[in-house]
């Protein structure tokens, strides 16, 4: 994740100009939402395993195809491209949506 | 001590508040080639990382305009200070001024440690394959460098795809020999002279000469852009890796 | 306010009267998308108008593109704070092809290929605002601005000029679309800065 540009203006989203148009460089994955989620969130949900609501395969949060070049921040099931998390941000607010997944399961560490 | 430092900071913010952003002061700019710089931070309050998580760095103009982007950390957890490496993207808004502008002691800001699945703790028992495509080797080089922090005994292989042996990273770091890490180079677009290998994108050949064979079932961590870990994670499956043990970092078509 | 990193500008601002509040103008055209690019072949292309009494209203490609046409030259403001002036766009006037359907609707769900969709009031629609656009510059839209056709609402915040556009939905109430159920501003007006709920 070096040198990425997933929000510019303090938002949740990116208007990255592209180099290419190829399709596999229109998105990033499920770690380009680890800060945005942080920010509400205090334990890491991109290491959480989502079931997606339409094709019922369970992949972390980190692997969905993030779509970060646009208002907010659109995650979708690497396997169906249903779109199972989305994030916007205003200044007061953070939105997410999550009826795309069915059940998130959270790895809780005990150090 | 990284690894109870990092759950613990999460009471230390409060409840139901996220992560803050923190002030960080530059120390020091090493480059690392001609468009890429490590930055070394001081950051105060810096709860410490695992090898692999991620930063969001924020600048503020006088006007009260900000820009915000991700930068893998390169540093070994521990350390005193916390290191970034990051490439300058032509045309770019934060990057060019990380790179060329921002003077030792100036202030950014800081919000992370982030992101809990691309990570490697010492310790474990599977050898670990690190693929990198550019600049997507700074994480790898967190893991490598927690390994020797901790003289940690984990085999690893690198493999570094880079455009020209001019536009590596870590350079003396990667070749001065760690015990139990082999590294290997692919060129993309220009190979050193009496290089054996023609230039060109990763193939399933420079897999299958270079890394752990899928029977020794190592751990595999691809970063880079979207397009080469699309290809190399395609490559690892291919040979019989289990996808569970492919984990990948992409980021896409930088604004800088 | 952050703590401010000397001597950083970002990218140059200016104010000028063509720039809604926030805004900033850009020479390139930036891609945003929530998805993989749909590529729709125009043998295959539709476009229905659907009313709050079922009644439907199709368009293939022929049809809409044997229909007149403008060629309107517009500013786009996104509300990613990118702003473009002077774009120039071959396309049908929602007047044209709204002409022949009875409705009492006040408002509209547009739909994408894709999945997209986005809300609007009817009468934004109407009276020269809003094209089914099918040339940019010239020449066919690119897949990834939206083409083989795209709605163009440009007195609305961008995300409402609706890439891969294939079917509208009258509506007697409002309902929020992709972006208007996370947040956006139900109606969008770039001078007003609408750019959230509550704005």
């Amino acid at each position: 994740m070096a040198d990425m540009n997933h929000h510019p203006d303090g938002h949740p989203a990116s208007h990255g100009h592209g180099h290419g148009h190829e399709d596999s460089d229109e998105y990033e994955d499920g770690n380009a939402m680890a800060g945005p989620l942080s920010e509400i969130f205090a334990v890491d949900l991109t290491s959480a395993h989502g079931r997606c609501a339409n094709c019922g395969i369970t992949e972390p949060v980190a692997r969905l195809r993030v779509y970060t070049r646009a208002p907010g921040l659109v995650g979708r099931c690497p396997h169906c491209a249903h779109v199972t998390l989305r994030m916007t941000r205003s200044p007061d607010n953070a939105w997410l949506d999550m009826s795309g997944t069915t059940t998130l399961r959270i790895p809780l560490t005990t150090t | 001590m990284a690894r109870t430092a990092v759950p613990g900071r999460l009471g230390q913010e409060g409840a139901g508040t996220g992560l803050r952003w923190r002030v960080a002061t530059l120390v020091e700019r090493r480059a690392e080639n001609a468009t890429a710089s490590t930055l070394v931070l001081d950051v105060a309050g810096w709860p410490g990382h695992l090898a692999g998580q991620h930063v969001d760095v924020r600048l503020t103009a006088e006007d009260g305009y900000s820009a915000q982007r991700s930068y893998s950390l390169a540093s070994a957890p521990g350390g005193q200070y916390v290191e970034i490496t990051v490439q300058r993207v032509a045309d770019g808004e934060v990057s060019p001024y990380l790179v060329d502008q921002l003077a030792v002691g100036d202030p950014v800001e800081l919000r992370g440690p982030v992101g809990g699945w691309f990570v490697w703790q010492p310790g474990g028992t599977r050898p670990v394959l690190l693929i990198g495509g550019g600049s997507g080797v700074v994480p790898l080089m967190a893991m490598i460098r927690a390994r020797r922090e901790t003289a940690d005994s984990t085999p690893f292989r690198l493999l570094h795809s880079v455009r020209s042996p001019a536009e590596g990273y870590y350079a003396a770091e990667l070749t001065s020999g760690d015990p139990g890490l082999a590294t290997d180079f692919l060129y993309t677009r220009t190979s050193p002279d009496g290089w054996p290998r023609r230039p060109g994108r990763i193939r399933q050949e420079d897999i299958t000469a270079f890394a752990w064979p899928p029977q020794t079932e190592p751990m595999c961590y691809v970063c880079g852009p979207t397009g080469f870990v699309e290809t190399t994670a395609n490559l690892l499956v291919d040979l019989g890796h289990d996808p569970d043990r492919i984990r990948t970092e992409r980021f896409g078509p930088s604004g800088g | 306010m952050g703590v401010v990193s000397p001597g950083f500008h970002g990218r140059p601002r200016e104010s000028s009267r063509r720039l809604p509040p926030g805004q900033y103008e850009t020479h390139d055209f930036p891609v945003l998308s929530a998805g993989p690019t749909p590529r729709i072949d125009r043998e295959d292309w539709e476009f229905t108008v659907t009313t709050e009494t079922g009644d439907r209203h199709s368009w293939n490609w022929a049809e809409l593109t044997s229909l007149p046409s403008e060629s309107p030259t517009l500013d786009l403001h996104c509300v990613t704070k990118w702003s473009k002036f002077d774009t120039s766009w071959q396309g049908v006037s929602l007047d044209v092809l709204l002409t022949g359907v009875e409705t009492a609707a006040d408002f509209v769900m547009v739909s994408s290929y894709g999945g997209y969709t986005t809300n609007l009031p009817l009468e934004d629609l109407l009276d020269g605002q809003a094209w089914i656009a099918y040339g940019y510059e010239g020449d066919d839209i690119p897949p990834e601005h939206g083409g083989p056709a795209r709605l163009l609402v440009p007195h609305l915040y961008f995300w409402k000029s609706a890439k891969w556009v294939h079917g509208m939905r009258l509506l007697t109430g409002d309902e929020p679309g992709f972006w208007e159920s996370l947040g956006y501003h139900d109606y969008g007006d770039p001078w007003r800065e609408q750019r959230y709920q509550g704005d």
